[in-house]
């Protein structure tokens, strides 16, 4: 689901072709009949953004036939535990939940908390500022007092039982409602529930996977949420052939998130401090709660070893490590935030590397307007994309927006090495590192990525050398003293030093567990310590699948720890048996007293399926011997999120921002805690219960082609594959077609409140209208490579897309909004401002439409709107 | 392979057949004007051209019904051979942009979107408030314009095509009036055949076609000299002339990675294992194999196509299971090498040459005996 898998990553996909060889099912649930949808056994359209309602059907269903794996559920999820009084569910609040305070458009969650843990009241919009839940990433968050012991029924028929609730929750969700929210038959629907539950269980495993389709959406976390659940409720976690699959977006997306290149994570999914985190104590007590559960008890010494990495000698136990050279968060600084700013005139330098937002992403004429607002400007790429050349050849230079002599930006373009002519890691999906060797030395002026910032660093050091200033200390105290061959830095060196090493002995440390919150150790990346165990380069590893076993152990290396499925404690049952022989991954030798299987276990080594915890432990010592998931708080697998999200414990179906229709299940509409950016240059499409939605009657989703890569740097440029796929198209259904009078080839164009965009027809049977609440929905589909310049130049499709983000992760929702279309070209010039203004006018669109995000209970539409204050020079 | 077959020899336009001097007339065996076989099954095209010691003959077997329709095969096919860009059309075909195999495009995937089941796949359009299918619709806009779109020299064959099978939007057999209730969408990856008899090379008047050690039909472009024989004389149109170059290009099963031991560039690419590469016994076996268990699995109409050394080009070198009648994919449904009938018709000509050859020496003598001006 959400996921077009054969044309996004191809070569993944031979593994479900393998799989369907060996006679799995392949269902593929999406708006359009994709390749993937070719290779499938069965493919369901379904209405975009509506995937939440679909996925409670099956929730729904699991719980009202009683199909869950119910040993499974009870011994290794908090099905069992109690929440307290004070919580209410959106069956309570008309689609709220407790805590909801309109102002902030935020949740105050400690009601969501387990019956024992004493919850304190948290607001909720600093939270949601930070995108903090994210910054809890692979760790879950903190439950107080977890390891204390939380309120259970084993029997799980207590009201207040986290399996109660969510059988409550989704009661609503059923077959009928599911066909009227998604447009999917009830009678596909239940074949789909059948399928997935029976091969679930003991003896089968199902595997879901997701891509983007998913996650870009206002409520996108909330979709992996109910995904997880249902996985979670047939067992399908930590168990061979089961798991969630997160398809990213590129090569190594997985390792920009391990390492990443997010303004609220710091390297293995320790949070950035923010401004309230005064030393370092205070801020490992954020992280590390006192008698927590689990391996995040060792926080400490996975950041004090960062800090050595980042600062070597300089960061001492007297000087906190130099906990204080951290930057500090103090709000939204994500990419759109920024991008906003930069057109405000608050930010004056931006730094593009291998992205290009011309195109790329929401809202194009949004980022082109802001980067056109700069003092100066870095692009590095392989090729000169639309993000430095907006200057003179953006749209807006033909609407007049942009002039090109009065431009301000400076724009510093460096030719980028490509992944063949340097050496480094790619990490996957699996959270598999793989290292390649360089191939061919760059040509020309192209660099590397490492030997751009060496030398960056290490001339801002040598410019800052002698300064007094104390806000150059972290610039200049930073060790900056890696391994060099000729000038280019040593990409083993540097993962290496990711790897960490034992500062004492200057050897590489086996693993995490061997970090050190004394300063004794170096390490850029806990997670991935033991990448260079034994001084390795274990991501280097190749061995042939013919000669090892069906883990491939020695391929290339996973975090953590080489362990290639998660939380594989979860494939034994409690007692350390296999759930089944088929099915065994890991299980307790009692004999050697340990843990063993095909894979790494995912547990404590030697510590008994018996185990119980002493009184007063905590961290690891407080997991007891089936506490399968060992880097939460608890233990266990959250069906229902006492805490760390920012909309609620549990996945609920909201209608996208913009939709034709209204929520058939709640008063509230959409997301009631979606960030949405209320100004002139960003407006919304109204959707109900605001008036005038039938200006924009149709659903738009925009994704790939195989043939072209995202943004289209890297192949828009390239005869062969630019002839594959040479020209932007809308692909619309026959019926669509007739609807608007729209020709096979011939032209027409999408407008949306922010832009109009024109493309090739195509007319094909792979779309379909769907039967929404009885009425036929038409949904449009546009790839979105496409850019002004490059042999295959086309409109940017990104530019129909407001910004309107997800609250948790502060992801934009553009997999679904609404739109128009009509045949033949767009205007030209100023005359398509004044198109879309026309648009805008029919629709009664201000600044405030789509703000009003409280939409539940009386005073329907009545909510606070959440605006920004307006500047007086913007065009309406 | 002899030593003159291994890799680091000279270039492929040295090792063409060890006999290449045309005879003069077709033998009455049914054998060519170069003395090999022009018809019918045989066993080892290699030989029969004149390589005594030669590697087991290789080809492809595509199995289309796990292509994904990537097109990392036609990618690859142009890096290696360092084929040019042929045009950047948006055909309306589907997802293919490439419309057919030409001189400048040997490996061509094609898109047919069709109104009905693929085996027990389930489309999901049950229930949906659909109206007819557009498919015949965007295929008459298509057809209608690539009559004016040059696409190297060949018309465009991949087209949907109707071929009359029962589909559900008959009036009466559809759940609404007209409603499209069945859908699938086919993929397959075509290339040059390298059939047992290749007309192309049977027709080519300068050697530039030639038959390798592998059993494999090369064009050499330094002796190809672009009169174009091979053109017509292809029964797939497979082979075509290259528009400001105007000599034939085609597939070479990547001749120069196999004599160093590599598989061809598009099967290397293949994701799904949809082009596999290997001897074409096994290919051949594979594929009964793999037709036997799509049949078992219920996609019925799966079919193999060029597999059989009896078709009229003594079977293909490059052979395809198809999902639908060959003619829904742009294949010629019964080809037949056309110079089938050149042994026969050698006898014809040979013999009116002959007359000619008499008749104009009487021309001379006569003129001789009238002395020249």
């Amino acid at each position: 689901m959400g996921s077009n898998m054969a044309e996004a990553h191809p070569v993944g996909f031979q593994w479900v072709m393998e799989a369907k060889a060996r006679g799995a099912k392949v269902i593929h649930v999406d708006p359009r009949f994709t390749r993937t949808s070719a290779l499938a056994d069965r493919h369901v359209a379904l209405r975009a953004g509506t995937d939440i309602a679909f996925l409670g059907g099956v929730i729904h269903h699991i719980l009202s036939h009683g199909l869950d794996f119910r040993e499974y559920v009870r011994a290794y999820t908090n099905a069992p535990f109690l929440l307290n009084e004070r919580y209410q569910d959106t069956e309570d609040l008309d689609g709220l939940f407790s805590g909801y305070d309109p102002h902030t458009a935020s949740y105050d969650p400690s009601s969501w908390a387990y019956e024992s843990t004493a919850a304190r009241e948290r607001p909720g919009h600093r939270a949601k500022e930070q995108a903090a839940p994210y910054r809890h990433g692979a760790g879950g968050p903190a439950v107080e007092d977890s390891a204390d012991g939380i309120a259970a029924d084993p029997t799980l028929q207590h009201p207040r039982c986290v399996y109660q609730v969510l059988k409550r929750h989704f009661a609503r969700y059923t077959p009928q409602m599911v066909e009227r929210i998604c447009g999917v038959p009830r009678e596909v629907f239940l074949e789909v529930c059948r399928a997935w539950t029976e091969n679930s269980g003991r003896e089968r495993t199902a595997a879901l996977v997701y891509s983007v389709g998913w996650t870009q959406h206002s409520t996108g976390a909330q979709y992996i949420r109910a995904g997880s659940i249902i996985q979670l409720l047939l067992g399908n976690i930590g168990r061979p052939g089961g798991g969630v699959y997160a398809l990213r977006g590129h090569a190594s997306i997985q390792g920009s998130t391990d390492i990443p290149t997010l303004f609220n994570l710091l390297p293995g999914y320790l949070p950035m401090p923010d401004a309230t985190h005064e030393d370092l104590a205070a801020y490992l007590d954020g992280v590390r709660r006192p008698g927590q559960k689990g391996f995040w008890g060792n926080a400490d010494a996975y950041a004090v070893s960062l800090l050595k990495e980042y600062w070597g000698q300089a960061a001492t136990a007297e000087n906190d490590y130099c906990f204080g050279h951290l930057p500090r968060i103090d709000g939204d600084h994500g990419t759109y935030r920024t991008a906003m700013d930069m057109v405000d005139g608050k930010v004056f330098g931006y730094f593009l590397l291998g992205q290009n937002p011309a195109v790329g992403s929401a809202h194009g004429r949004l980022q082109r307007l802001g980067m056109a607002n700069l003092d100066w400007l870095v692009v590095r790429d392989l090729n000169m994309i639309e993000s430095a050349t907006f200057w003179k050849d953006a749209p807006e230079i033909e609407t007049g927006e942009i002039v090109t002599e009065r431009c301000r930006t400076e724009v510093f373009f460096f030719p980028a090495a490509s992944h063949v002519e340097k050496s480094g890691t790619f990490t996957q999906t699996q959270r598999m590192l793989q290292w390649r060797d360089q191939a061919v030395e760059p040509s020309g002026d192209q660099r590397s990525e490492l030997w751009f910032f060496y030398h960056l660093g290490r001339l801002v050091k040598e410019r800052l050398a002698g300064s007094t200033d104390e806000r150059d200390r972290p610039v200049l105290d930073l060790a900056w003293d890696y391994a060099t061959e000729g000038d280019e830095p040593s990409a083993a060196d540097v993962l290496r030093r990711i790897n960490g090493i034992d500062l004492a002995t200057g050897r590489a440390v086996g693993g995490y567990t061997e970090l050190k919150a004394d300063g004794s150790t170096a390490c850029g990346c806990w997670i991935y310590s033991g990448v260079y165990a034994d001084e390795v380069n274990q991501a280097r590893r190749r061995t042939s699948r013919f000669e090892q076993g069906p883990y491939e152990a020695e391929w290339g290396w996973t975090w953590p720890l080489n362990r290639r499925v998660l939380y594989n404690r979860a494939s034994a049952d409690p007692q350390g048996r296999p759930w089944s022989e088929r099915k065994a991954l890991v299980w307790w030798d009692a004999e050697r007293g340990e843990w063993t299987g095909h894979d790494t276990p995912d547990f404590e080594k030697h510590k008994p399926p018996d185990y119980r915890p002493p009184e007063g432990a905590s961290g690891p010592e407080a997991l007891g011997g089936d506490d399968a998931f060992i880097m939460m708080a608890d233990g266990k697998a959250w069906l229902f999120a006492p805490t760390g999200l920012t909309d609620g414990p549990l996945p609920t179906h909201y209608e996208p921002h913009e939709s034709p229709v209204r929520n058939l299940l709640y008063g509230q509409q959409a997301n009631p805690t979606r960030k949405v950016y209320g100004r002139r240059d960003n407006p919304s499409n109204p959707a109900p219960p605001e008036a005038h939605g039938e200006v924009f009657p149709f659903v738009f989703t925009a994704s790939r082609l195989t043939e072209h890569h995202t943004a289209g740097g890297m192949s828009r440029q390239l005869p062969y594959l630019s002839e594959l796929q040479p020209e932007l198209f809308v692909e619309v259904s026959p019926e669509l077609a007739a609807e608007r009078g729209l020709r096979h080839l011939d032209w027409a164009h999408v407008v949306t409140s922010r832009a109009a965009v024109e493309a090739r027809v195509v007319v094909t049977d792979r779309l379909a209208p769907l039967r929404v609440e009885g009425r036929t929905v038409h949904q449009v589909w546009m790839p979105y490579h496409w850019g002004p310049t490059g042999l295959a130049a086309g409109d940017v499709v990104n530019d129909l897309i407001g910004v309107v983000v997800e609250p948790n992760v502060l992801i934009q929702e553009s997999k679904v909004l609404t739109c128009d279309i009509r045949p033949g070209r767009r205007p030209r010039g100023p005359a398509l401002l004044e198109y879309v203004q026309g648009y805008r006018r029919r629709a009664g669109i201000t600044p405030l439409t789509g703000t009003r995000v409280m939409t539940a209970g009386d005073g329907d539409g009545h909510g606070p709107a959440h605006t920004e204050p307006d500047r007086p020079e913007d065009s309406p | 392979m002899t030593d003159e077959h291994g890799p680091g020899g000279c270039g492929p336009g040295e090792y063409g057949p060890d006999e290449r001097s045309p005879d003069k007339h077709g033998r009455p065996d049914g054998r060519g004007p170069r003395g090999h076989s022009l018809y019918g099954p045989l066993e080892d095209p290699a030989a029969d051209a004149g390589h005594r010691e030669h590697p087991p003959r290789v080809g492809f077997f595509t199995d289309t019904s796990v292509c994904i329709g990537c097109k990392a095969c036609e990618v690859a096919c142009k890096e290696w051979n360092d084929v040019p860009e042929d045009g950047l059309d948006l055909l309306g075909m589907s997802f293919d942009n490439t419309g057919m195999l030409g001189a400048s495009s040997w490996r061509h995937v094609a898109f047919v979107e069709q109104e009905r089941p693929l085996g027990r796949q389930d489309a999901g359009l049950a229930g949906l408030p659909t109206g007819p299918s557009g498919t015949g619709q965007t295929a008459e806009v298509v057809a209608d314009a690539l009559r004016e779109t040059p696409r190297g020299g060949g018309e465009l064959g991949t087209g949907p095509v109707d071929l009359g099978f029962p589909s559900f939007d008959l009036p009466g057999a559809a759940t609404g009036a007209e409603a499209r209730t069945d859908f699938r969408w086919l993929m397959a990856s075509d290339v040059c055949k390298h059939c047992t008899h290749a007309g192309c090379l049977d027709v080519c008047p300068t050697g530039a076609l030639f038959r390798t050690e592998f059993g494999s039909v090369v064009v050499q472009p330094d002796i190809c000299n672009g009169c174009g024989y091979c053109v017509s004389g292809c029964p797939y149109g497979v082979i075509d002339r290259r528009p400001g170059d105007g000599r034939a290009w085609k597939c070479t099963l990547c001749y120069d990675r196999l004599r160093g031991g590599l598989e061809p560039a598009c099967a290397q690419a293949c994701p799904t294992d949809s082009i596999q590469f290997g001897p074409l016994d096994e290919l051949r076996e594979r594929a009964d194999r793999r037709l036997e268990h799509l049949h078992e699995a219920g996609v019925e109409e799966a079919r193999l196509y060029g597999r059989d050394p009896g078709d009229g080009v003594g079977g293909d070198g490059a052979f395809f299971l198809l999902l639908d009648e060959p003619e829904v994919y742009g294949l010629p449904p019964d080809p037949v090498v056309p110079t089938r009938d050149l042994p026969s018709m050698w006898k014809y000509a040979g013999a009116a040459a002959s007359a000619l050859l008499a008749a104009t020496a009487a021309v001379f003598v006569k003129s001789g005996g009238g002395g020249r001006r």
